[in-house]
């Protein structure tokens, strides 16, 4: 327990340090102290999430579906790339973690990592860079112990693209969405 | 002046828009206009003609949106010559015209049409060209796009595309329509429509299919449709994204991309859907390939070098070399028929713009003035490229002559239009 604690604060500093970056590149989102548990509902605000939330989801309650419950960092499936990138960065290494640790302890879940890119530059290409942002996803959480047959990729390129005309929009269709079966 | 010019124009255009689904406006012209008179040609007594369909108002349309010629008002000539000896050349000298149309369309029995047409040197006082044709009434729309094109040769010098066609998609209430219609807007039909996405639509060589890709089995699979008998098959779904078709310049094999691999690749294929092999082998992304005119290499983006760059290679796979340079992000190559240029988009600071690329000298130009462009294709004459862009939040089709002097929009009437490409003559 005490050494779970540890994790927890240790997380907390790593995403401290990721968010202030984050935060940076993101003018339109408020400063977060990410030491505070998750009450904030910023749609790209996955990465504020603290170590302490993700205890649930280990512990998997009966009683709340962790992959619905807004206080657990299951509930947020957005992770959003830079342009023309599809490294996943650090400030969603948390998020990662947590799927991952949650599809390795219900091996009968599934889920689908959807690639997405912004609507600029063509089409054929942006369906590609989704679909590499997707395989990114899945290898991260691979690597965690998550099992081929529980993982399916798919890229909409920039079809699913909202119409945007400044940075703070066009970031917010860089993105995989993690969506699991029967959802 | 050339605001005023734009506006008259626009105002003439007015009656010709009708039920068309595209209308062009003229954003620019070239420095140089060929003067050219047209008389409105005589019509069957009790043949209500179309406007839009009017033979005389298609030429005009199309040499006009050329930017290479000033059509000129006719009505102020008291004596409408339609036949030779009816041409007094002085009237026409006196408004300064070159050159001088005029023509009849005349009723046939079983319900055909007779248009006759005769091209006149003003100043030489002589015939350039004379023709007639029989035709069905539905013809007349690509009769007149034919007649702009001879009209067109003969006094530039090179080969017109008034008659050829276009396909593009496009999104309207939720749906989206692959449509083909003529080089000028009109006259479109639906081919296939859907409730997700549809793109990268490729003529074959011939023009009578069309390869592209649906999303309706909710990923990317590739298509290919008769325009003749409406027919499709399902050329390629194999696990993972099928998509960026491009037919061989013989038109038995598409080169396409699969991530079979996980990453996207490019395979050709059959046009049956068999033999299947791939083409390219890297790490990164391999997308968009487009076979040179004589089929022997394959042209494709691939981000292998970091961002996005063109890339060519033997069409059988081999050893790739890089074909762009200038800036981080060039995307979507198309070669014109003559294998001599490739239109490209590329990332500049302004935005994305629609480039050209003399591939024996290398050199770069940028050629729109629009900031959001895809999907640039050639004119079948290479004189032309044809493109989307965004204008006022909307999906919109453009052109753009070669040394960027001649830009035409094409308005859509309310859908939101992307993907385009220009296709070979009409049949």
């Amino acid at each position: 327990m005490k050494k779970s604690l540890l994790v927890s604060v240790l997380l907390a500093a790593t995403l401290a340090a990721c968010s202030n970056t984050a935060v940076k590149e993101k003018p339109a989102a408020p400063v977060v102290d990410s030491s505070k548990s998750s009450q904030t509902t910023q749609p790209s605000a996955a990465s504020r999430d603290d170590g302490a939330s993700t205890a649930p989801a280990v512990q998997t309650e009966m009683s709340v579906n962790p992959l619905k419950d807004p206080n657990n960092i299951l509930s947020k499936r957005s992770i959003f790339f830079d342009f023309d990138k599809d490294e996943i960065k650090a400030e969603y290494r948390s998020l990662v973690e947590a799927h991952a640790k949650y599809l390795v302890a219900n091996p009968n879940a599934k889920v689908i990592f959807q690639g997405n890119a912004d609507s600029r530059g063509s089409r054929e290409y942006n369906l590609s860079l989704g679909q590499r942002r997707s395989v990114a996803v899945k290898k991260a959480v691979n690597v965690l112990g998550a099992q081929d047959k529980q993982i399916e990729t798919v890229s909409y390129g920039e079809e699913k693209a909202k119409e945007c005309k400044e940075e703070a929009c066009y970031q917010q269709d860089r993105r995989v969405e993690i969506v699991y079966e029967n959802e | 002046m050339l605001k005023k010019r734009l506006f008259l124009i626009l105002f003439l255009l007015l009656p010709l828009i009708g039920q068309a689904e595209l209308t062009v406006e003229v954003v620019g012209g070239a420095a140089q206009q060929v003067p050219i008179a047209i008389v409105p040609f005589a019509a069957p007594a009790g043949n209500a003609t179309a406007q839009q369909d009017n033979v005389t108002n298609v030429i005009g349309a199309d040499l006009r949106l050329s930017g290479l010629f000033r059509v000129l008002e006719t009505r102020g000539v008291v004596n409408q010559p339609h036949a030779l000896t009816e041409v007094k050349y002085s009237d026409w000298a006196s408004i300064q015209t070159q050159a001088l149309t005029i023509g009849t369309v005349e009723s046939l029995p079983g319900n055909r049409l007779k248009i006759s047409f005769r091209l006149l040197d003003v100043l030489k006082q002589n015939q350039l060209l004379a023709m007639e044709f029989n035709i069905t009434p539905a013809q007349q729309r690509a009769t007149a796009h034919r007649i702009a094109d001879m009209i067109y040769e003969k006094l530039i010098g090179e080969k017109g595309a008034f008659a050829t066609r276009i396909t593009y998609v496009n999104k309207e209430n939720g749906r989206y329509s692959l449509q083909v219609a003529d080089a000028d807007g009109f006259n479109a039909q639906t081919v296939v429509s859907s409730k997700e996405p549809l793109i990268s639509p490729s003529w074959s060589p011939d023009g009578t299919k069309l390869a592209y890709v649906s999303f309706e089995k909710k990923k990317p699979v590739i298509f290919v449709q008769s325009l003749v008998s409406g027919q499709r098959i399902v050329l390629a779904n194999f696990k993972g994204n099928n998509s960026a078709p491009a037919w061989s310049p013989d038109g038995t094999k598409l080169a396409i991309v699969l991530t079979y691999s996980a990453n996207s690749q490019i395979y050709v294929i059959n046009a049956d859907g068999t033999g299947l092999q791939q083409v390219s082998f890297s790490n990164g992304i391999d997308t968009e390939p487009e076979w040179s005119p004589d089929g022997s290499s394959i042209y494709f983006t691939s981000n292998r070098g970091g961002g996005p760059q063109i890339y060519r290679m033997p069409a059988a796979g081999g050893d790739a070399k890089r074909v762009t340079f200038e800036g981080s992000y060039n995307v979507s190559p198309h070669l014109s028929a003559d294998g001599k240029l490739l239109t490209f988009i590329k990332q500049s600071p302004a935005g994305f713009k629609v480039a050209v690329q003399d591939l024996a000298t290398g050199q770069v130009q940028t050629l729109s003035d629009t900031t959001q462009d895809e999907s640039p294709s050639f004119a079948p004459n290479g004189r032309m490229i044809l493109y989307a862009t965004n204008v006022g939040g909307r999906g919109s089709l453009a052109t753009v002559s070669v040394d960027g002097r001649v830009k035409q929009r094409l308005k859509d009437s309310g859908g939101d239009v992307r993907e385009p490409s220009w296709g070979s003559a009409m049949n």
